[in-house]
């Protein structure tokens, strides 16, 4: 597939600083990940995730300039703004962020999409495109940052909120919660994990094995609204968290230049080895689980519902299933790079077009 | 608007029991049972025979099951519009044939399965029972049965109306072509229907012919879905997202079967994308998305489809990120009349979504525009960026249609103003003057980088929110009219590049009445021109073939004591449109519509200027 002359090809890295910040194998410092300064509320567990986010995208070295950062609408699809400003973002409709990163990734497959969501945009009016963006296997890391409340309109339940959970207001809860981890193994999502926006350590490495990953992650982030849903009573508080968060396992993630200079202990736990050569090493923490397992994953997260316990890791993985390019058996130039020679038929094609209408 | 039903009018729209390469046929089917392959025969035959014709299709919402007619209309004049009733009624349906009986124009043929006993309905007609289940027996299996008896009334047809075999056969290959066991079968059946009506059937003297001219030299047979799905692959679309909807559907399947034909690399890897969306909401969604990633994208829909992405049109408008759409009308409101005709969607999609927004349409009115205009509407989109509607009909896309061959592209790709290097962005200010909604050029149209450029500087958030030229987040009023009103100013300058309006005048200096109509309309129109002009009313006529509308436009009504805007919807939606545009003129505006959901016969127009003149 030849080059369009008017794409560039890509232009070295960024000259490296002889003194300052430590800098990635790009030469660039954690700041160079960096957005614009946060409006959302003093402690708000989005801008962790946002933190982390950054951060875990220095440490990959990811090209800042290739990641695509899509949203939807709400607190947490403003966040997409407060991070690698170099790179570029659509915050577009209310639950709709899966069908336009659908798009953005079709058209250039070069870029790493990280959409970012919340609760009310992808459990309620974006479930259906939750949904269909985990059955094509879209090569994307989806977020959802998990508070179980509306924070823009004060204070009303989400689909996430748990069944007697109380309400800022009083109001306890009726409905039973969607557990979007279960959804996602019911529709055999190839990245299926939860993580709580305080537990950095853990964070990081999944949102890096997320970002290395070739077909759909889902991470459900839980994510304290610091205003509307951090009292007692509710079970998405920065207490709440503290008190029931029960890792699954020691999460880890190396990258492939680094594997050299990491030693495990053998039978210490599990590696997956991703796309890139990177490995992600998941050491048992008081429970058995092989995250390639589908049905254990399944019945783990279920079970979990069920008790009301808070389980954060990463349930399920599988780097075999095919994602979106692979299903739809398209070439290796990002489409939107293809020269009008390849796009428009020749005069004797459309000839025999012609000819069959004769 | 009632149809008359004046001596005078009848005379115009039926023949009486006579003529040749000017009358219809209707063929009344079961939907469902393989008909569609014996009709275009039909009409294919009569094409290669040199007289122009053309076919509608006239069918249920349902799969199965339900009465179906495919009505064609000769003409050596190349009038396409529907005539009132028919001439020649081939009754294949027990349900529906009493009726298609008593809809037949006086002096009409009638033929029919025998079983149906019609011969004692009228005694104006001229009936040929034709024993259908028997004769089917001699030439296919039973299996077969259903299908093959179809080909039966074309051979029968043949005898009768005198047409040329080669013509048939050469239909038949077009049909069959790759399929000789089929091409056999269907041959043989041709032919036995045609031999059976020769031994038995006796035709009466004068009746109607088919006679050899030239008038359809070079000229091919084409439905406006296929027409426009041609068309998008020739402007390159890249990207297509969908959600199957009638009569939009065989829009993208044509547009894939040029695709899968044409754009696969020497590895069979594909070039392009065509995905299936989960919904309307979807389709424009990920349209969207890959536009904004910078290829060429495009959804197809019919109107139900169009409510349901009205609120990415607004976005597509406010954060500029391009978008077509095609809109295949059907009649609405709601659900309505899924497989009839309407220029139902005018107002809607000229301002679709909330809040203030503007969307230019293209209105075609033949294939040879389908396929034209979907090639404007991706230069359009990415060079105002913005979603343009190419706003066809069921009435062009789903049926077929006579037309000079489709011609090849003259003009590149229009990609519009974007940056796709270094030194690109570096002539566009580069990191410290780059804004993504500066108007540096007084055109309104900004410049834009597409993601994934490696230049620091280059990147943009694209957001339905309020945003300053630098794409910040921002609710200043100042900034906020600034930017709309930019966006008007966009709208403006797209005047002069979408497709100007064509007018004829009468004749020298002109008349003092005008006319408009766009659309499919224009072929009831210019029918109902001549037969006006028959009758000593003359007007010049103007037809509309985009939104925003040209200056030209305005002046033309200015011009003119008053105009009539004749179209296919109840609430005369082009003239209302008119007049919100153009307001200075909203007096000289009267209006003539139809819309029972069947393409509008010429007939109903004259009747209804000839009536609105006599009392204005």
């Amino acid at each position: 597939m030849p080059t369009p002359p008017s794409l560039p090809s890509a232009p070295g890295l960024p000259g490296g600083k002889p003194k300052g910040p430590p800098v990635n194998r790009r030469e660039l410092s954690s700041k160079d990940y960096g957005g614009g300064a946060s409006t959302l509320c003093r402690g708000c567990g989005h801008d962790a995730i946002s933190a982390a986010v950054a951060r875990a995208l220095w440490e990959n070295s990811e090209n800042p300039y290739k990641i695509a950062k899509m949203s939807g609408i709400g607190c947490s699809s403003k966040t997409t703004a407060y991070w690698l400003s170099r790179s570029w973002g659509f915050n577009s409709v209310h639950g709709r962020m899966p069908s336009v990163t659908t798009g953005a990734v079709v058209a250039n497959r070069s870029l790493n999409a990280v959409g970012v969501s919340g609760d009310g945009d992808t459990a309620s009016i974006g479930i259906g495109q939750f949904v269909h963006v985990v059955r094509r296997n879209l090569p994307m890391t989806y977020i959802v940052a998990n508070n179980g409340v509306y924070g823009l309109t004060k204070g009303q339940f989400s689909a996430t909120a748990d069944r007697g959970s109380k309400s800022k207001k009083g109001a306890i809860n009726d409905f039973e919660a969607i557990d979007l981890c279960g959804l996602a193994l019911e529709l055999d999502c190839t990245f299926v994990a939860r993580s709580y926006s305080a537990d950095r350590k853990q964070l990081i490495p999944i949102l890096r094995a997320a970002f290395q990953h070739r077909g759909t992650a889902i991470i459900d982030i839980i994510s304290p609204c610091v205003t509307f849903n951090n009292h007692a009573g509710s079970t998405k508080s920065y207490d709440w968290g503290k008190e029931h968060e029960q890792p699954i396992h020691e999460v880890g993630y190396v990258n492939e230049w680094d594997l050299d200079e990491v030693e495990y202990e053998a039978g210490s736990g599990i590696n997956v080895t991703l796309p890139d050569g990177g490995e992600l090493h998941l050491t048992k923490l008081g429970r058995d689980h092989d995250p390639r397992d589908l049905s254990a994953a399944k019945a783990l997260v279920a079970d979990a519902q069920a008790k009301h316990e808070f389980l954060t890791g990463i349930f399920y993985i599988n780097e075999k299933r095919e994602n979106l390019h692979e299903q739809i058996d398209m070439v290796d130039t990002p489409l939107c790079e293809l020269p009008q020679s390849v796009t428009r038929p020749s005069r004797e094609m459309l000839a025999e077009v012609m000819a069959s209408f004769a | 608007m009632t149809p008359s039903t004046s001596e005078e009018s009848e005379a115009a729209g039926a023949s009486s029991g006579a003529a040749v390469n000017d009358f219809s046929i209707s063929v009344a089917t079961v939907n469902g049972t393989g008909s569609q392959t014996a009709n275009s025969t039909l009409l294919r035959a009569i094409m290669r025979m040199g007289v122009p014709v053309s076919g509608k299709n006239i069918f249920p919402s349902n799969i199965q099951g339900l009465p179906t007619w495919y009505v064609m209309r000769l003409s050596e004049e190349g009038w396409i519009a529907p005539r009132e009733k028919a001439d020649v009624v081939i009754c294949m349906n027990r349900e529906t044939a009493r009726e298609d009986v008593m809809k037949c124009a006086p002096g009409g043929w009638i033929i029919y399965d025998a079983p149906f006993k019609l011969d004692t309905l009228r005694d104006d007609l001229h009936y040929f029972a034709v024993p259908f289940g028997t004769l089917v027996r001699d030439v296919a299996p039973p299996k077969l049965h259903r299908l093959v008896v179809n080909m039966l009334y074309v051979g029968v047809a043949a005898e009768l109306l005198d047409l040329d075999m080669v013509a048939i056969d050469g239909a038949l290959e077009n049909a069959f072509g790759k399929k000789p066991k089929a091409l056999e079968i269907n041959q043989k059946a041709v032919r036995h229907g045609r031999d059976w009506a020769a031994e038995n059937l006796t035709r009466p003297d004068g009746g109607f012919r088919i006679e050899k001219r030239n008038l359809t030299e070079g000229k091919i047979l084409i439905d406006g879905n296929s027409a426009a799905g041609l068309g998008s692959v020739m402007a390159g679309v890249t990207v297509i997202a969908w959600y199957p909807i009638t009569p939009s559907t065989s829009v993208v399947e044509a547009a894939e079967k040029y695709l899968e034909k044409f754009r696969r690399d020497e590895n069979g890897k594909a070039t392009f994308a065509v995905i299936q969306a989960e919904d309307e909401l979807a389709a424009i969604g990920m349209t969207l998305g890959a536009a904004w990633a910078g290829a060429r994208s495009m959804t197809a829909t019919s109107g139900p489809g169009i409510s349901l992405m009205s609120e990415f049109i607004g976005l597509s408008y406010y954060a500029e990120i391009p978008a077509v759409i095609a809109n295949v009308q059907r009649t609405g409101p709601s659900t309505g009349l899924p497989t009839r005709t309407m220029q139902g969607d005018i107002l809607f999609c000229a301002y679709a979504s909330h809040g203030d927004t503007k969307h230019p349409m293209l209105l075609p009115a033949t294939p040879l525009e389908a396929y034209e205009m979907m090639q404007d509407a991706h230069d359009l989109a990415e060079r105002f960026q913005t979603t343009v509607f190419f706003m066809s009909d069921l009435d062009l896309g789903m049926n077929n249609w006579m037309s000079d061959p489709l011609p090849y592209p003259t003009k590149d790709h229009d990609r519009g103003k974007v940056i796709t290097t270094a030194e690109g962005f570096e002539k566009q200010g580069g990191a410290k003057e780059w804004g993504r909604y500066k108007d540096v050029d007084g055109d309104g149209i900004p410049w834009r980088t597409l993601p994934g450029l490696e230049v620091d500087g280059a990147a943009w958030f694209a957001r339905g929110s309020g945003h300053n030229e630098y794409a910040r987040y921002t609710e200043s009023e100042a900034v906020y009219e600034g930017n709309v009103d930019r966006l008007t100013r966009k709208f403006e300058s797209m005047k002069p590049a979408v497709p100007a309006p064509e007018r004829s005048n009468c004749c020298a200096g002109g008349a003092p009445v005008g006319v408009i109509a766009y659309g499919t309309v224009h072929h009831s129109l210019v029918e109902a021109r001549s037969r006006l002009k028959e009758q000593g009313f003359e007007f010049d006529y103007l037809r509309i073939r985009a939104f925003p509308f040209a200056e030209s436009i305005g002046e033309f009504i200015a011009a003119h004591d008053h105009v009539y805007v004749v179209e296919q919807n109840r609430d005369g939606q082009m003239l209302a449109l008119l007049r919100n545009e153009i307001p200075h003129i909203s007096a000289k505006l009267r209006s003539v519509r139809h819309y029972d959901g069947m393409p509008v016969p010429a007939r109903a127009i004259v009747t209804d200027i000839l009536s609105q003149e006599a009392t204005a």
